[in-house]
């Protein structure tokens, strides 16, 4: 395909990538959004802001993470083996504060003293006010009121760190519901606040902005695991709700032709029972949240309500990069189910002692299938995107457990 | 429909007629539950374009936009949508998320179908930008008066007065001024400036207040209020 003869660039000056991502928002916000671009551009060039976005990475995060061998697991599937990039060892607990950091630094270049986020699971909002915190801003946290019942601890975390969490009762009172909140929040205080998007969708520049801040992920990769297995691995696995953390292993692997590429979306109850998350698998091209990309949608264009045992991939759309990534067959997007996930977080929590995230589960569990199809001496390196405290009652619930 | 001719009874020279969408990430709290209770009653895109079809059949004078978000369209089909409105009588679309760069084949498809593509200014905007929107809308152009979502209460009514003038003559179409004009007070100073005064959510609270059979005889004595208070301005302007 074309990405063989020219290195791939995307997106285009617009925030194309192909037909999707693109700038679709009402005319309220875009001065807001050419201002974000021309700020993040000049940023971008600016060592002193780099440098600083660096260093917060190494002494407030805790960077880079390191890759560890999931030995007893490997074996115990019988195949490939399955290296785990850790970045539920990050600060806040997932890869969503590297995305914060550059962010933040970037509202307190522009002057904006007020920032603002929509979460799922609670993790960008977690790590939103963390940063917040960190820089001293003002911080408001938009969450559906069904994700606040799931996620009561990290709604505490954010608290504590000083922000004010917003319940959002409209529509499934979920991710999607919390980000038009959110938006609403953003047309109406422009002068004075920043939009801290946790995933690589929305307008541009976000996609690219977002992606960016996270492709640190896989920068490490490329330098670990050559010094870990003397080579790159066979393919790289990730979970995909929004898709930053899958973005942000995959970015630096894209150019790596013969390194496969894994997106694994929230398959729920299975993709034919109707209630799931994978807007890639069973979703169609559409426009929502500010970019064209595929969208689980009914065929009058409305959006339906997705189901996924984890918050933080429940959501209808997909990051606009992935959509074209699966559209020139660069990245392949498959489907795990509710309770492979689960099987696997039991898996990594008896077998590695180590508590994954939800979401990062469903990665896990397709590591897991795909392993014993292949030869001992292949490698599969899946994103730890986030460790699972915060699961702990999603978890116990299902096992029929109370506290 | 009952409805539409309630607004035209009361005075209103267009109608602004919203699609209803999950989504609606521009509105205020009062269009999104409008927009939630008519997806909950089943209607959609289609049976918008039904509902004009029938308005129609006893109304053929006044102008009616239709007003959304791309992604209902977009799952009709572009081309499949604008020959559906132009079959039923619809003069104009204003799809909120569709700003002019991002929709020059879908402006192009419409205005050859005789429907005027309408796009928004805001108090923010570039002056570069009135010269995106003079090229690729036509009709008239749906001035924000406000930042925020639709429903908003504050209005800064000297901006307004300072921007219309600037904004007509750059784009040479009328100016329709609205979010934020609450009752006929705020009609008649917006009024003074604009060609139309756009009135969305409060019309929408007149219909919850009323409940479904007292809806129409409150929208109508509304509208009335609104009407006098703009006649009382004096002749349109040319």
């Amino acid at each position: 395909m074309q990405m063989a003869d020219t290195p791939y660039q995307m997106p285009d000056a617009q925030g194309h990538f192909g037909p999707y991502g693109g700038v679709f928002v009402a005319e309220t916000l875009i001065p807001a959004l050419d201002s974000l671009r021309e700020a993040y551009a000049a940023c971008q060039k600016d060592p002193a802001f780099m440098e600083e976005y660096r260093y917060e990475l190494r002494h407030f995060v805790g960077r880079p993470s390191p890759i560890y061998h999931a030995q007893r697991w490997s074996e115990l599937l019988g195949g490939a083996q399955i290296y785990l990039k850790r970045e539920d060892l990050n600060h806040t607990g997932a890869h969503k504060i590297n995305n914060c950091i550059g962010q933040a630094l970037l509202a307190r270049h522009m002057g904006k003293p007020r920032v603002i986020a929509e979460t799922g699971a609670g993790q960008h909002g977690v790590a939103t006010a963390t940063v917040a915190a960190r820089y001293g801003l003002e911080c408001v946290v938009y969450m559906g009121s069904e994700d606040i019942r799931r996620q009561a601890a990290n709604v505490y975390r954010m608290k504590l760190l000083g922000a004010s969490v917003v319940p959002v009762e409209s529509g499934s009172r979920t991710l999607k519901d919390a980000l038009n909140e959110a938006m609403r929040d953003w047309v109406t205080n422009i002068h004075d606040t920043f939009y801290i998007i946790g995933t690589v969708a929305g307008p541009h520049p976000y996609p690219q902005m977002v992606r960016d801040f996270q492709k640190v992920i896989g920068e490490e990769c490329l330098t670990q695991m050559p010094e870990m297995t003397g080579r790159q691995p066979d393919a790289v696995i990730a979970c995909v709700g929004g898709g930053s953390n899958a973005m942000g292993i995959f970015y630096p692997y894209i150019p790596h032709a013969d390194v496969r590429l894994i997106g694994v979306e929230a398959a729920g109850d299975g993709l034919d029972s109707g209630r799931h998350a994978a807007s890639l698998s069973a979703g169609r091209p559409g426009v929502l949240h500010g970019n064209r990309t595929y969208l689980l949608q009914n065929e009058d264009g409305q959006i339906i309500e997705t189901h996924s045992i984890s918050a933080g991939l429940d959501y209808p759309g997909v990051g606009p990069e992935h959509a074209w990534l699966k559209d020139c067959s660069r990245a392949e997007y498959v489907g795990v189910t509710d309770a492979e996930a689960l099987q696997a977080f039991h898996d990594l929590c008896r077998y590695e002692g180590i508590i994954p995230a939800l979401e990062s589960s469903h990665a896990l569990a397709y590591a897991a299938k795909l392993a014993p199809t292949l030869g001992k001496d292949k490698v599969l390196l899946v994103n730890l995107s986030g460790r699972g405290d915060k699961d702990m009652h999603t978890v116990a619930e299902k096992s029929g457990i109370q506290f | 429909m009952p409805l539409m001719h309630a607004l035209v009874d009361g005075g209103a020279d267009i109608i602004e007629l919203g699609v209803p969408f999950s989504d609606p990430m521009a509105d205020g709290p009062t269009i999104q539950r409008a927009s939630e209770r008519a997806l909950a009653a089943g209607m959609s895109l289609r049976k918008v374009l039904a509902l004009v079809e029938a308005f129609r059949k006893t109304n053929t004078t006044t102008p009616v936009v239709l007003m959304g978000y791309a992604n209902p369209i977009e799952a009709m089909g572009a081309e499949a949508f604008v020959a559906a409105a132009a079959a039923v009588g619809v003069d104009g679309v204003l799809v909120v998320d569709y700003p002019p760069q991002e929709c020059v084949a879908f402006a192009g498809i419409a205005k050859s179908a005789g429907i005027d593509p309408i796009f928004l200014l805001a108090p923010t905007s570039l002056e570069s930008r009135f010269d995106d929107v003079a090229k690729a809308g036509s009709g008239y152009i749906y001035y924000v008066s406000l930042k925020g979502v639709t429903g908003s209460a504050k209005l800064d009514l000297d901006e307004v007065a300072q921007r219309i003038p600037l904004i007509r003559e750059r784009v040479g179409m009328p100016v329709g001024v609205g979010f934020g004009i609450r009752d006929a007070e705020t009609a008649k100073a917006v009024g003074a400036v604009a060609d139309a005064v756009v009135i969305g959510s409060r019309i929408i609270e007149e219909i919850e207040h009323a409940g479904p059979d007292a809806a129409v005889a409150r929208v109508t004595a509304f509208l009335r209020s609104i009407r006098e208070a703009l006649d009382s301005l004096g002749e349109p302007r040319s």
